[in-house]
Formats: C-alpha cells, sequence, structure tokens
C-alpha cells in the first residue's frame, strides 16, 4: 500500500520538540561554551528533558548554571539535585550570599534579590567564559519577549538591545560574536504554557511537588498569595492561614505567590490550564508588576 | 530516571493538533491589529491582566476605545510611536488547531521584518480596505510572500461595514488582485470579504453578506491543507552534529543528528554522503532512546550508516540517484537588510543549511521593484530593504537546491564579517 502525505503528520507538540532539538544542536555545534540557565522550574526542566534527548546516548555537552538566590523554595532544589544526577551533568551555582560577601554585589537594602540576580548571572557567565547560555524564556509569557530572537544577542555588558536585534530568518541562526559578548539562547521560543504541561504529562518527567495542590500556610500581599517563610517577614497587618494552593511559577519565594488550586495531578493542571483568566506571570509574580515595561527594562540589564 | 510525577501519561487536546503558522502584513489603518485581537479574544487567547493592561493603556491616553495594537506592539519605543516595527509572534488554538501568527510590519521601510516573519510562514495573510481597494502596500505584501514561496495566500478584503457589504465592490478587488496573482508564484489564493470590527466572516459567517459562499477566515485556516506542502520525494538531511557518547555502555555509537529537510529516509536506504560522494546504507534512525521505522521533514532525528564513512558537519545526506550538485555558483534573490548598501566585489560570511562559508558578490543582475515587479538593471547596488537577483561564488561548494523545491535547502542568510549582524537574506534560483 503506498502511503499519501496525510499520513507523514507531525503533531504540533512534536513539531516544537524537532525544533527545539535542532536549536540545541546547533549551539552545541557552534559556540565553543554553552551553558543551561536551570532555575528548576517547569520551563527549565523541560529545557533539560530536550538537551537529553538531543545528544542522547551521548550525555548533555554543557554544563547546568543555577543562580542561588537564598530565596529559593526548598522543594525545587531537591527536584533540581534530582535531575543533574541523573543526568550526569555538571552543575555550576553562582550564589547571591556569595557574590554579596566578595562584593559583586551591593546589598544596600533596597535592591531585591530578583534584581541582583542579574549582576550575580552576568558576573557568572563572565567568571566562566560561557559564550552562550540557554534560557527557558517564552514568547507567550511577555510582549517584551514576543520580539525576542531565538539567539539573543548581548553585548559586553550582558545587555539586550531590541532595536538592534539581527533578523532571524527560516531555521538558519546567526552565532557570530566579538569577544566579551554572549549570546542567549531561547529554545523554547513558540512554546506556549499549555505546551510544557502537555510536555510535562506526556514525558512522565520529575517537576517540584509544589506546582501540584498542597496544603500551605499563606498570608495576602498585594492581591497575591505569598507564602510563609522567615525569608519573607510579615508586613503590618497581614494574617497566616492555611489554603489548598500549588504554584503556577517558580521563582524567588519572596516574590512568587501561589493560587488556590485542588490540582493535584498533570491532566488537573492542564485542565486549571486551560481555563485560566490571567497570564501565568501576571497572576503569581511581583517582579513583572512594576510598570508594564518591567520585562523590556530588565531585559535590557541582561536578565533572563 | 526520577519517578513520574503521574502513574498515566496524559496530554490535552492542543498537543496532537496541527500547527499552522501564517504570517499577516499590514498596517494599524488596515485594520490589521483589531482583525489578530479577535482572533485572540474570538479563541479565548487574551488574558484579563492582559486586556486589563491595555484598557488602562487606551483610558490614560484619553482613547474611546480599546486599542488593541497595544497587545500586540510589545516594545516601548513602538507603544511611543503607535507603529509596529518588529516582528511579534502570538500564539493561539482552537479545537482545530495550534496557530503562530508573525505579525509584521506594512511599512515599505520594514521590509525586511516581513520578509522575517514570511521565511516560516505556511499562509500569508494580506489586508485590504474596502474603501481604497488595492493599493502599492498590498501588491508589495503579495509580491514578498510569493518571493518566499508562502504556498498559501489569503487578501482579507477588510471593512466591508463601511461599504454597505457590497458584493460589487469585492468582486472588482478580487478579479483585480486574481489578474496580479497570475505574475506570481501563489499555487493556492482565498479572498474573503470581513469586517474585523463587526466580526463579519472572521469567525462566523455573515448575515449581511448572502453573496458570498467561500469560507470564513477562520474556517479557512483552520482547514488549509499544508501537508502537502512539504517536500517528501527528495531525501535531504543536512548533518548537523555527530553524537559520540564516548561511554562504556555506548563505545561504538556514531549517529548524525540533524532535521529532515526533505524525502523520507529508511533504514536499509541506499544513501550518499556529500560532498564526499561516498555511499552507505541506513542502519538506523534514532529518536531518542527509540528506533524509528521513518523520518521525515521536520523531524529531528540521529542516523546511523553502517560503514564507518569520514561525515561531518555540514554534509549531507541523500539518495544516490537524487542529490543536490555540490555548487560555488549560486544565483539567488537576495532581500538587503544593512544600512550601508550591498555591492559587486563585497565580501560575506555565508551560512546555508549547516555550512558556513564566504561569499564574493560577482554581479547584481538587476534590482526588482517590489511594488511594480520593473526589473532595474541600472543600479547596480541594493539599498536596505532592497531585493535584487545577486550572483554569488562560495569559498566551498554548498549542497543546494532551488528555492522553490526546498524552503530549507534553498535558502541562505550573509552575515557582515566584522560586525557579525545578518545582513541579508537568500533564495537560490539555481545553482551551476
Amino acid at each position: 500500500m503506498t502511503q499519501t502525505h496525510a499520513d507523514y503528520r507531525l503533531s504540533q507538540l512534536d513539531q516544537l520538540e524537532a525544533e527545539s532539538i535542532h536549536i540545541f544542536r546547533e549551539v552545541a555545534a557552534e559556540f565553543e561554551k554553552p551553558v543551561l540557565m536551570f532555575s528548576g522550574g517547569k520551563d527549565s526542566i523541560v529545557m533539560l528533558r530536550l538537551a537529553e534527548k538531543a545528544f542522547y546516548p551521548a550525555k548533555i555537552p554543557f554544563p547546568v548554571l543555577q543562580i542561588d538566590t537564598g530565596l529559593d523554595f526548598p522543594e525545587v532544589l531537591v527536584t533540581r539535585d534530582n535531575w543533574v544526577n541523573r543526568l550526569g551533568v555538571k552543575l555550576v551555582v553562582a550564589s547571591i550570599d556569595d557574590a554579596i560577601a566578595n562584593g559583586v554585589v551591593v546589598d544596600d537594602g533596597k535592591t531585591s534579590r530578583n534584581r541582583m540576580q542579574t549582576a550575580v548571572l552576568l558576573n557568572a557567565i563572565e567568571e566562566n567564559g560561557f559564550t552562550a547560555a540557554f534560557g527557558g524564556g517564552r514568547r507567550d509569557e511577555e510582549k517584551a519577549r514576543a520580539k525576542e530572537r531565538v539567539y539573543s544577542h548581548r553585548d559586553e555588558f550582558g545587555q539586550w538591545d531590541p532595536k538592534m536585534q539581527r533578523p532571524e530568518l527560516w531555521s538558519l541562526y546567526n552565532g557570530r560574536l566579538h569577544a566579551g559578548e554572549h549570546m542567549r539562547i531561547f529554545p523554547i521560543s513558540n512554546w506556549t504554557e499549555l505546551d510544557v504541561w502537555d510536555y510535562i504529562g506526556r514525558e512522565g518527567i520529575e517537576i517540584p511537588p509544589i506546582y501540584f495542590s498542597h496544603q500551605r500556610r499563606v498570608f495576602e500581599r498585594d492581591g497575591m498569595l505569598m507564602s510563609e517563610t522567615p525569608l519573607n517577614p510579615l508586613r503590618q497587618g497581614e494574617v497566616v492561614e492555611e489554603r489548598t494552593v500549588r504554584f503556577r511559577t517558580c521563582g524567588d519565594i519572596s516574590l512568587t505567590g501561589c493560587v488556590e488550586s485542588t490540582a493535584s495531578t498533570i491532566p488537573e493542571i492542564i485542565a486549571e490550564v486551560s481555563i485560566a483568566k490571567l497570564t501565568e506571570r501576571g497572576a503569581t509574580r511581583g517582579d513583572d508588576r512594576f510598570s508594564e515595561a518591567a520585562m523590556e527594562d530588565r531585559k535590557k540589564e541582561g536578565y533572563f | 530516571m526520577p519517578a513520574p510525577t503521574e502513574a498515566t501519561v496524559t496530554e490535552s487536546l492542543t498537543a496532537n493538533m496541527d500547527m499552522l503558522r501564517f504570517a499577516t502584513a499590514g498596517s494599524v489603518d488596515d485594520g490589521k491589529s483589531t482583525l489578530i485581537g479577535r482572533l485572540l479574544l474570538d479563541s479565548k487567547s487574551i488574558f484579563e491582566d492582559q486586556l486589563e493592561a491595555v484598557e488602562a493603556t487606551s483610558a490614560s491616553k484619553g482613547y474611546d476605545y480599546t486599542d488593541l495594537a497595544l497587545l500586540t506592539d510589545g516594545l516601548r519605543s513602538e507603544r511611543e510611536q503607535g507603529i509596529t516595527i518588529d516582528v511579534a509572534y502570538r500564539y493561539f488554538a482552537t479545537p482545530a488547531r495550534k496557530f503562530i501568527i508573525a505579525d509584521t510590519p506594512g511599512h515599505v521601510q520594514y521590509t525586511r521584518n516581513m520578509v522575517t516573519g514570511a521565511s516560516t510562514a505556511d499562509l500569508g495573510l494580506v489586508l485590504v480596505d474596502a474603501r481604497q481597494g488595492l493599493t502599492e502596500q498590498s501588491r508589495r505584501h503579495a509580491v514578498i510572500l510569493s518571493l518566499l514561496r508562502v504556498p498559501h495566500l489569503v487578501l482579507a478584503v477588510n471593512k466591508m461595514d463601511l461599504v454597505d457589504y457590497s458584493q460589487e465592490i469585492y468582486d472588482k478587488i478580487q478579479a483585480e488582485f486574481t489578474t496580479f496573482a497570475t505574475k506570481l508564484n501563489i499555487p493556492d489564493l482565498e479572498v474573503i470579504p470581513i469586517s474585523a470590527l463587526a466580526g463579519d466572516n472572521v469567525v462566523n459567517r455573515s448575515e449581511n453578506m448572502d453573496w458570498y459562499s467561500g469560507p470564513t477566515l477562520m474556517h479557512h485556516l483552520e482547514n488549509v491543507h499544508v501537508a502537502s506542502d512539504r517536500d517528501l520525494v527528495d531525501v535531504r538531511f543536512p548533518v548537523q552534529y555527530v553524537v559520540r557518547p564516548k561511554s562504556d555502555e555506548h563505545h561504538d555509537y556514531r549517529g548524525y543528528g540533524g532535521m529532515v529537510a526533505g524525502g523520507v529516509l529508511k533504514p536499509g536506504d541506499e544513501v550518499v554522503v556529500l560532498p564526499s560522494g561516498m555511499t552507505s546504507k541506513i542502519a538506523g534512525i534514532d529518536l531518542f532512546d527509540k528506533e524509528i521505522t521513518e523520518a521525515f521533514p521536520p523531524m529531528s532525528v540521529t542516523v546511523r550508516l553502517e560503514d564507518d564513512v569520514d561525515v561531518s558537519r555540514g554534509d549531507m545526506i541523500a539518495r544516490p540517484a537524487n542529490a543536490p550538485k555540490p555548487s560555488q555558483d549560486i544565483d539567488a534573490m537576495i532581500c538587503w537588510m544593512a544600512d550601508a548598501p550591498l555591492k559587486p566585489r563585497q565580501k560575506l560570511a555565508i551560512k546555508h543549511t549547516t555550512r558556513v562559508a564566504r561569499a564574493l558578490v560577482k554581479d547584481i543582475q538587476y534590482r526588482l521593484d517590489v511594488n511594480t515587479l520593473h526589473r532595474d538593471q541600472e543600479t547596480k547596488e541594493l539599498g536596505r530593504n532592497e531585493i535584487g537577483r545577486v550572483q554569488l561564488r562560495t569559498t566551498v561548494p554548498l549542497l543546494c537546491d532551488p528555492y522553490s523545491k526546498n524552503r530549507t535547502t534553498g535558502s541562505f542568510i550573509l552575515i557582515d564579517e566584522a560586525t557579525g549582524i545578518t545582513v541579508g537574506a537568500g533564495m537560490i534560483n539555481n545553482a551551476s
């Protein structure tokens, strides 16, 4: 029986996977020293899975970099270690506390740790001589990201210039750099939040348990539900109570809110995401709420 | 392997759907942003916080209506100037398909951005204002989409509500555009009368235009057949990365990673490796830890060969009786993107599939006026945003096909060697 064209069909999730694997291989072939920026969140876990597939049965040919803010969820660090150990990849940790102690950044008591991450990240990239850094950013997350290239050029200061972006055509990526510059690479640019969940469900891979519904002692701040933790002292009038919640993103514990949810399985999360009325960053990320261009401004400075 | 998060592996309805990438071109005046806003709103792809932010900004600027362009104009400079400059990618899904929109600016000074958005599109959507009819801009958009070989084109005749849903006006525009399109390479054309503002024929069939029996825009986007646009006959596999585990467990493993650019590869197939010309057979095709029986575009796989032949990045695997001819003389249409013009004798870096070389501009044959299709043979240079036919000589042979046959093996980018910036996009006519 002859097969017709319709038989050679690739589902949209398979197409996204193929595109991402292509990007990982391209970077590994063309850059001297790539690194994968790993937060332990769902997007960076999907990135690690894609990298695993791109080079299998060889090991992932680059290390993983994590910025330890000192404000990470402990559950996320456990998941990180499980992944790193299973894949046998090298983990580089750049800590904000060390950076403060070494004078790389100054803790003036006003700058959030989220903001300090940028300086620590850029310092880690420079110190290790990384020429390409994979990030889990997606274009559906935020409108400044919607315009960012898959290969996003950074100058010697780690800055992004949205007006000077290189045109990106077909699947031909331009990785040319001058000394001291680096490239941010976004292999899951075209994935949506739902695609990420579909993929996690399909692959059956480990993610931090805080993404699933659990009981947690929380308080309300700026319309968000925040975790009770010594790392985030209560302000006047804030009341702690136990609620059934889950996290939609994994950021810094002092800025990342959770949502009330009973979704305790991947299908339940997919059902919840499908009907969500707020974007994941708008709903639970204090760091994106400062202004309409909060993300664009931080990205220009060299943020993830 | 970590314990799976769930015993049963599951996916939502969207995971198995098809994907359609389409490019839109036009300015705010054509109602492009209103149309995209409506597609996103009607498919429930805009979130409340995004809509609220846009409503608040519109109100603070004193607008009487919510300016949906603010949803897509993501950069501060664009919001300040009130125009779309860069390509923005937007995502939405209906129960039938997932869509990626490359939203590109319409002005001639941003032609390079439109070329960028069109390079990966399956379908191009051109808008015209029914009151104005075809303009220089809409003709230019159709020309660019056809140069980029976007296989499907939709001309949306917008603002039909402002011409009393007149069939006469639609017929005139439809006839004029169809005549114009015969000069271009447009295999599939659909002309749809719509009102993005009122919603006629966007998602729901219009009750105001019972004289129109064609599909609504959404119905067409959901059903246009794109699978057969791929070349499933001519095997083209550019080698991207050599996978060598060098571990005890996989001691002798040697695989060639890459994305299938054309044809169907199967284990047992006889193949030729270019440019060396050595032949072998496919021993196996791996997709992560599974062996698969077939690989076709656009899959990313790892191919193993039976013989220990020398294969490296930049090589291409094809079939002995059907392989591209290695060539250093390239005849191509080039869209120039840099401030300083392209001139004869200029030297540039060229990236074609996974191969990088240097190229010398031998001749600029003509400059194409994208508004009139006139070929200007007098001007021997290409300015920013201009398109022309150029002869190149490369330092090493390229393993290429005409762009009309294969959009992957027929395309290349040009890079300025001093600045590292991408300065040109090329579509190969012929290689000799």
